[in-house]
């Protein structure tokens, strides 16, 4: 897929972290023509390849966000394929699925394949395209499942507009049961959402804003389990927020069902609370929860009862996220600190260790959505990140490479940063300050 | 020498003012009760009132009180802006500080407005109402109210009755009255008081708790204050009925008699006749829909003096 030209090098020594092979040590990674060619201790420095020194840092298999928001076509405003890209790669991801709700709608193989060509002129990011489940995200046609997955659509989902008819939804599952491709579904019950902004709860009741109950997004989890259940689909649960839901996929899992299911950075590690004043880059949907739900989110991540984490990076202008709260879009933007939240949430306080956030953040994404990514095993596409995972820094949204500005860990200080990310043997970024590479 | 404290800019939010501030404007606002008296100390100043929702009593009593301290007033309605053009809320806000008002009155339907414009704009801005968020001039008013029958605001027993989730007049009262120390009781049907409601103040040496039943929240009461219920309500089913809600909690002599004797009946307005409470207890002796009325043109004096009179 990468456009540019793969150069040979050797990432040397670092600290290895790769859950696919167990592999958590001090060694050496060779790169030869776009593929890991060898992953070993003291490996001899060839004369013909790069050398990029990885003292300090953990190298690990580029990182895979299966759910984020692209806006092209339709919506440049917010964010391109290319800033998109571009921010992927500043955020150390190596693979990223792209939502349908673009303008056109993704529910055609023209679409699709649109974006992936666009995608591949880019080169930085491995983009896979996730089909409408409905024409239109209008939740009545089923859109061509089976062509959008030749064309390259690696699931499919109504996200943001989610399918409330459950036997439309039974047709879905059942189509992608036989073509064998995962269901995402944001679960949300309109009617129980009732245009809410904010989690109903204290936040709602202290700033009179309109609550969007949690049982709008667990009546919708119960519903897709007991489906994946009838059908034999693989559901993925998008964003899944509340403490109840979590319990539900987990009786699920425990039953059997083909249910997985990510959660985002920002829903593990922060609450209602940071909605503040109206804080409008802390309206997402589902919305921030409570104190509880995130103790809950993070006992799920060090489980293994949630399979891995997603940004829903999410971009929007400016402008737009400056209108009134109930206005204003819902979303925030993530790739660019959803490596440094899970570093600093979750391993700098010991409630995962550095295996498992890769694990959750690359390996397993990888193989629910079968990208064949995720692995430093030889052979496989070089799509690396290094990064050091003690570098503290203070979010400066204005320095993004995406074109969205909307997130409320601006100002946050986190540690951990991307060093380089490798995609197919090729250098989709580096942070030059904090690295030294020397060129053969 | 003592160091100058800097002026307050807006009036957002009854939220994060103490009791001190809070007396200070009633003080102030004591002065014009009862006067019809004018003053020029606004004289030169323009007063902008930015209404993106339909009000009468608001509005006219912020004109009212600009007009009587000599200001100069200018009404922008929903209907006849540029918001309806699609200008957004920052817009609108940048082109009238352009224009240099010293003050913007704001309502708007969408809780956190009026915090907008005062970011974006050098005037003094008053929050008339925003969205079911807060309305903080109506309870100064209604303190006025209160203050001027008892004497006091703390001690005191409030009952809040009716829709309480979509009340800013709720929300600004119970944050005042239990700053001031006095208890606030939150009484209405499960669909329109959710069990957050009670911990939304903060603060304040006074309690707020709810009540199961209009019977419990009125007994011993030194005020009841009824809320309106909007129309709308029965269409998004929070209530089925308006004789079903009626009959669990409108205002009627009988449960009225176990509020204190002295017990004073409030209501925001408009009222919706024979919904809130029965005729006879909206114009009996005890209710003080009229006082409270008056006493919001001389609050707003106070406060539009507090803001922009002076240097």
């Amino acid at each position: 897929m990468a456009a540019r030209t793969p150069q040979d090098m050797l990432i040397a020594g670092g600290r290895v972290v790769d859950p696919s092979q167990r592999l958590d040590d001090f060694a050496d990674v060779r790169i030869r023509g776009g593929r890991i060619a060898e992953v070993g201790a003291n490996l001899a420095r060839g004369s013909d390849e790069l050398h990029v020194s990885a003292a300090g840092l953990v190298v690990a298999p580029g990182l895979v966000d299966v759910h984020v928001h692209f806006r092209e076509p339709g919506q440049e405003h917010k964010e391109t394929i290319a800033t998109g890209s571009r921010s992927a790669a500043a955020g150390g991801f190596t693979s990223v699925c792209v939502m349908p709700n673009t303008s056109p709608t993704n529910d055609s193989v023209a679409i699709t394949e649109l974006i992936r060509a666009r995608a591949a002129a880019v080169g930085l990011v491995n983009v896979f395209p996730v089909g409408a489940i409905t024409k239109g995200l209008a939740g009545e046609e089923l859109s061509p499942i089976g062509s959008l997955a030749r064309a390259g659509a690696v699931a499919i989902s109504d996200d943001g507009h989610p399918v409330m008819n459950g036997q439309i939804m039974r047709r879905a599952m059942e189509w992608a049961a036989e073509i064998d491709i995962p269901v995402v579904d944001h679960c949300e019950d309109r009617n129980l959402a009732a245009e809410g902004v904010v989690n109903e709860g204290c936040c709602s009741a202290r700033l009179g804003l309109k609550g969007m109950n949690r049982v709008a997004e667990e009546v919708q989890v119960v519903r897709d389990c007991l489906l994946a259940e009838l059908t034999g689909a693989h559901v993925h649960i998008a964003h899944l927020s509340s403490a109840r839901s979590l319990d539900f996929v987990r009786d699920a899992k425990a039953r059997g069902v083909r249910v997985t299911c990510e959660v985002t950075p920002h829903h593990f590690s922060l609450t209602e609370n940071a909605v503040s004043e109206f804080e409008t880059d802390a309206k997402m949907n589902p919305p921030l929860r409570t104190g509880d739900d995130v103790s809950a989110l993070v006992a799920g991540l060090a489980d293994g009862t949630i399979d891995c984490i997603a940004t829903d990076h999410a971009p929007h202008h400016t402008d737009e996220k400056a209108l009134e709260f109930d206005r204003a879009p819902f979303g925030i933007v993530g790739l660019e600190t959803s490596l440094a939240i899970g570093l600093t949430h979750l391993v700098e306080t010991g409630r995962v260790d550095l295996s498992r956030l890769v694990e959750l953040m690359s390996t397993v994404p990888s193989r629910l959505f079968r990208l064949g990514r995720g692995t430093l095993a030889p052979g496989s596409p070089a799509d690396v990140v290094a990064f050091d995972p003690a570098a503290e820094y203070r979010v400066d949204s204005t320095q993004f490479a995406s074109l969205g500005r909307n997130t409320p860990f601006n100002g946050s200080k986190l540690k951990g940063r991307v060093a380089i990310t490798v995609l197919g043997g090729s250098i989709s970024f580096r942070a030059s300050e904090t690295l030294a590479v020397a060129t053969p | 020498m003592t160091a100058a404290v800097p002026r307050q800019k807006d009036l957002l939010q009854i939220r994060g003012m103490t009791a001190d501030d809070i007396v200070a404007i009633l003080d102030a606002a004591g002065r014009w009760t009862g006067a019809s008296g004018a003053a020029d100390t606004l004289t030169g100043r323009t007063v902008v009132n930015l209404f993106l929702e339909p009000s009468t009593r608001t509005r006219v009593s912020f004109e009212i009180a600009a007009g009587r301290l000599g200001a100069m007033v200018v009404n922008i309605a929903a209907t006849s802006s540029s918001i309806v053009k699609g200008e957004s809320l920052v817009d609108t806000a940048r082109t009238l500080d352009a224009m240099r008002p010293d003050a913007i009155v704001v309502r708007h339907p969408s809780a956190g407005a009026p915090a907008i414009v005062a970011r974006h704009t050098k005037a003094s801005v008053v929050n008339a109402g925003d969205g079911a968020h807060e309305h903080p001039t109506q309870a100064l008013l209604d303190a006025l109210t209160i203050r001027g029958r008892f004497g006091r605001l703390d001690g005191l027993r409030v009952a809040i009755v009716g829709d309480i989730v979509h009340s800013r007049v709720a929300r600004s009262n119970a944050q005042l009255l239990t700053t001031m120390g006095s208890d606030v009781v939150f009484c209405g049907p499960r669909s329109l008081m959710p069990e957050a409601m009670v911990s939304i103040v903060e603060g304040g040496p006074g309690r707020l708790t709810p009540a199961s039943s209009i019977e419990e929240a009125v007994d011993g009461a030194d005020v009841v204050m009824m809320l309106r219920v909007q129309h709308e309500r029965q269409q998004a089913a929070f209530v089925p009925s308006l004789g079903e809600y009626k009959s669990r909690f409108r205002l009627d002599a009988a449960r009225l008699e176990r509020a204190k004797p002295e017990a004073i009946v409030m209501h925001p307005g408009p009222v919706n006749r024979g919904v809130e409470m029965t005729p006879e207890v909206a114009d009996g002796p005890q209710s003080v829909i009229l006082e409270q009325v008056a006493n919001g043109v001389a609050v707003r004096m106070a406060v539009l003096e507090m803001l922009i009179g002076g240097n």
